[in-house]
């Protein structure tokens, strides 16, 4: 990707508080990053790390109340989707962006044709006719690779499998031509075939297309096989980020190299058990005065508890231009690589 | 559909039957005699004879198949003839009201138009309230107009018909007489001066039984709306740029209503039933007081036929109901 290109999306302190009746919880703390044009994001973290309400705090999407986007910009293509009125956002949602859910068992309205689904941002957005609209949803039907698009057109969504439903949420989320899609944990909830077609055509989507991509996983495996650059989420942080051959060669942050020694290897001595990460993500009820995984954290010392670390340049590049890592211990100058 | 539509068909034949077994025996086993309607100045002999021309002394089985007989066969023989003024049904024995001694069916006819139009009103009212509120409250949830629309609902459910008809009548037609007080059954509408009195005349009858309906449905609609509201395919359609209006009137209310339309469906036998409380109160001169009158007298015939064509109206309205969810929801296939 070329650098210093201007960034399709660039979000600058984002902070997302769900206000509850047991308090607030800081879901989303002082996030930033850059999508650069035609890059594929992948954004990796345990459940509720933040990185699902992070990705829809970009286009507003969690319901308000309890959901509060406290600070920050969200800049696409320089224009900020926080301060826009809700009808100027809406034109940016499934136009601007796409978005494709996990579970495309539910994603799809059981009452209506797959076809009425795809046509309704075309004739929202695009304002084509009915004609237009169904000529491009064959298009896009065929272009995630359903057979026998026109006839399929006037199927609901009960009568296709669920890697065929994915298909569709995703020819939904490229129907107006987007310039980024978000692609929240897209593959979890299908079988390993259907994860490995899933992630095929999504390359060669972006091949076609080239739009940015964020992928949001928890899968690190799925991760190396597609992503440009990872960023690693916790306590709704960014702990980490990198372009994704460094990651993995060179891990800085604890719970990264936490992550990266959970996965099984199937080459080698057979372990006995499973390595795991001990601990629960912590529950965020009051703003982070303190590292979020000092108590999981086996290099843990005074500063940990005492400040909560900003992001700094691990390569010397700016942070979030190259390799940066929001911790307090220094690593080792180069371990040996855990998987390359 | 056809083939389930005809099984169903099919199947409401012993269920109907079984049905109407079991009307003739409560009602005919139900103490009290049809003779005691005939005045006591009647000499004994007389009264011998009236009551052997009513067939009354027969035994019952036989008095069962007669019924069953002019119920299906002879009435829409009838019926038949009354239409195309044919003479099919000449001479064979109807089913005769002890009251009146005249055949049923005619009676219900002329009560049924008063029903269907007050009672039916009210219940088109009632949905046609309903749904709106339902939609509403359920899209601002706990807000004001959600706590009014419980509070309607709460006022709806509790406060029986007779009390709130008796309150419209006093505040209505007493203080402020915007409405007559009584349902005038004569009244034809010919023109705009009569249908105008019409509706002046039915409106009380129609808000307190349309504010009965409404209570129900509404809360139905608010919850099924509630249902779906937080469904993931709602996300799905805000995250395709949608505005709200087609998030909650297509998406949400399309899915909301299946189960919504069932009730509403199964909600319409009542209406041919009438309301017998609210007829009587307000003096409509309906299917509802016909029952009423019909039990009071000991008028064996008129109660078994009409409780019996309630029966098929249910059984009917059911199976209208099933092919209404079939046709709603694609996910639901008949074959």
């Amino acid at each position: 990707m070329a650098e210093g290109a201007a960034p399709v999306l660039d979000v600058r302190g984002l902070k997302t508080v769900f206000r509850t009746r047991g308090g607030e919880i800081h879901a989303v703390n002082d996030v930033s990053f850059q999508l650069r044009r035609g890059e594929l994001l992948g954004v990796v973290g345990e459940s509720g790390s933040g990185k699902s309400v992070t990705m829809m705090s970009l286009i507003r999407l969690l319901p308000s109340p309890p959901a509060d986007i406290r600070k920050g910009e969200v800049l696409l293509n320089g224009r900020d989707l926080l301060k826009m009125s809700p009808e100027a956002l809406r034109e940016v949602r499934g136009a601007r962006v796409g978005f494709v859910f996990q579970d495309p068992m539910t994603s799809l309205n059981p009452v209506f044709t797959v076809g009425d689904q795809i046509m309704e941002p075309l004739r929202e957005h695009l304002g084509m006719t009915k004609e237009m609209a169904e000529r491009r949803a064959v298009e896009l039907l065929e272009l995630v690779g359903i057979p026998d698009a026109r006839k399929r057109l006037k199927s609901y969504p009960h009568q296709f499998s669920g890697g065929m439903r994915q298909r569709v949420m995703i020819a939904i989320a490229l129907a107006c031509d987007p310039d980024v899609l978000i692609a929240d944990e897209p593959t979890t909830a299908l079988d390993v075939t259907i994860q490995a077609q899933i992630l095929e055509l999504v390359k060669d989507l972006r091949q076609k297309l080239g739009m940015a991509i964020i992928w949001i996983t928890h899968d690190l495996g799925v991760i190396a096989g597609i992503a440009d650059r990872v960023m690693v989420m916790y306590g709704g942080q960014v702990v980490e980020q990198a372009p994704v051959g460094e990651l993995f060669a060179n891990p800085q942050h604890p719970y990264t190299r936490a992550l990266l020694q959970t996965i099984p290897r199937i080459n080698g001595p057979r372990e006995t058990r499973l390595k795991v990460i001990e601990g629960q993500p912590p529950i965020l009820s009051a703003p982070l005065a303190a590292c979020p995984f000092r108590a999981r954290c086996e290099y843990r010392h005074d500063a940990c508890d005492r400040m909560n670390p900003a992001r700094r340049p691990v390569d010397g590049r700016p942070v979030g231009q190259g390799h940066d890592v929001a911790c307090h211990w220094q690593a080792p100058a180069r371990v040996e690589a855990a998987h390359a | 559909m056809l083939t389930y539509t005809l099984r169903r068909l099919l199947l409401a034949i012993p269920t109907l039957l079984l049905i109407s077994l079991v009307i003739f025996l409560l009602v005919d086993l139900a103490p009290g005699s049809p003779a005691s309607e005939i005045p006591l100045t009647v000499p004994p002999e007389v009264r011998a004879k009236i009551l052997e021309a009513l067939g009354v002394n027969e035994p019952v089985h036989i008095r069962y198949l007669l019924w069953l007989k002019q119920f299906f066969w002879v009435e829409p023989l009838n019926g038949f003839d009354a239409i195309f003024g044919t003479h099919y049904a000449e001479g064979m024995q109807r089913i005769i009201s002890y009251q009146s001694r005249s055949p049923v069916f005619p009676l219900i006819g002329e009560r049924l138009p008063q029903t269907l139009t007050v009672i039916g009103t009210a219940y088109l009212v009632g949905v046609l309230i309903a749904l709106p509120i339902g939609i509403y409250s359920a899209y601002r949830q706990y807000s004001l107009f959600d706590q009014f629309g419980t509070m309607f609902a709460m006022i709806g459910f509790s406060v029986p018909t007779f009390f709130t008809g008796t309150l419209f009548i006093i505040i209505f037609a007493v203080w402020l007489g915007w409405f007559p007080t009584k349902y005038n059954t004569t009244l034809v509408v010919t023109d705009w001066a009569s249908f105008k009195e019409q509706l002046r005349q039915m409106a009380m009858p129609v808000m307190v039984l349309g504010l009965a309906n409404a209570a129900a449905i509404s809360r139905y609609m608010r919850s099924s709306m509630l249902e779906n509201m937080s469904q993931d395919y709602v996300r799905t359609a805000r995250a395709k740029g949608m505005s709200e209006r087609t998030v909650v009137l297509k998406h949400v209310l399309r899915n909301s209503l299946i189960p919504v339309v069932t009730v509403i469906a199964l909600g319409i036998p009542s209406i041919f039933g009438g309301a017998i409380i609210t007829e009587n109160l307000f003096g409509v001169n309906g299917i509802g007081s016909a029952l009423i009158q019909a039990i009071r007298g000991n008028d064996l015939p008129m109660v078994q036929t009409l409780a019996f064509i309630f029966a098929i109206l249910i059984v009917t309205f059911n199976l209208i109901a099933d092919l209404l969810y079939g046709m709603l929801d694609p996910r639901i296939r008949y074959d």
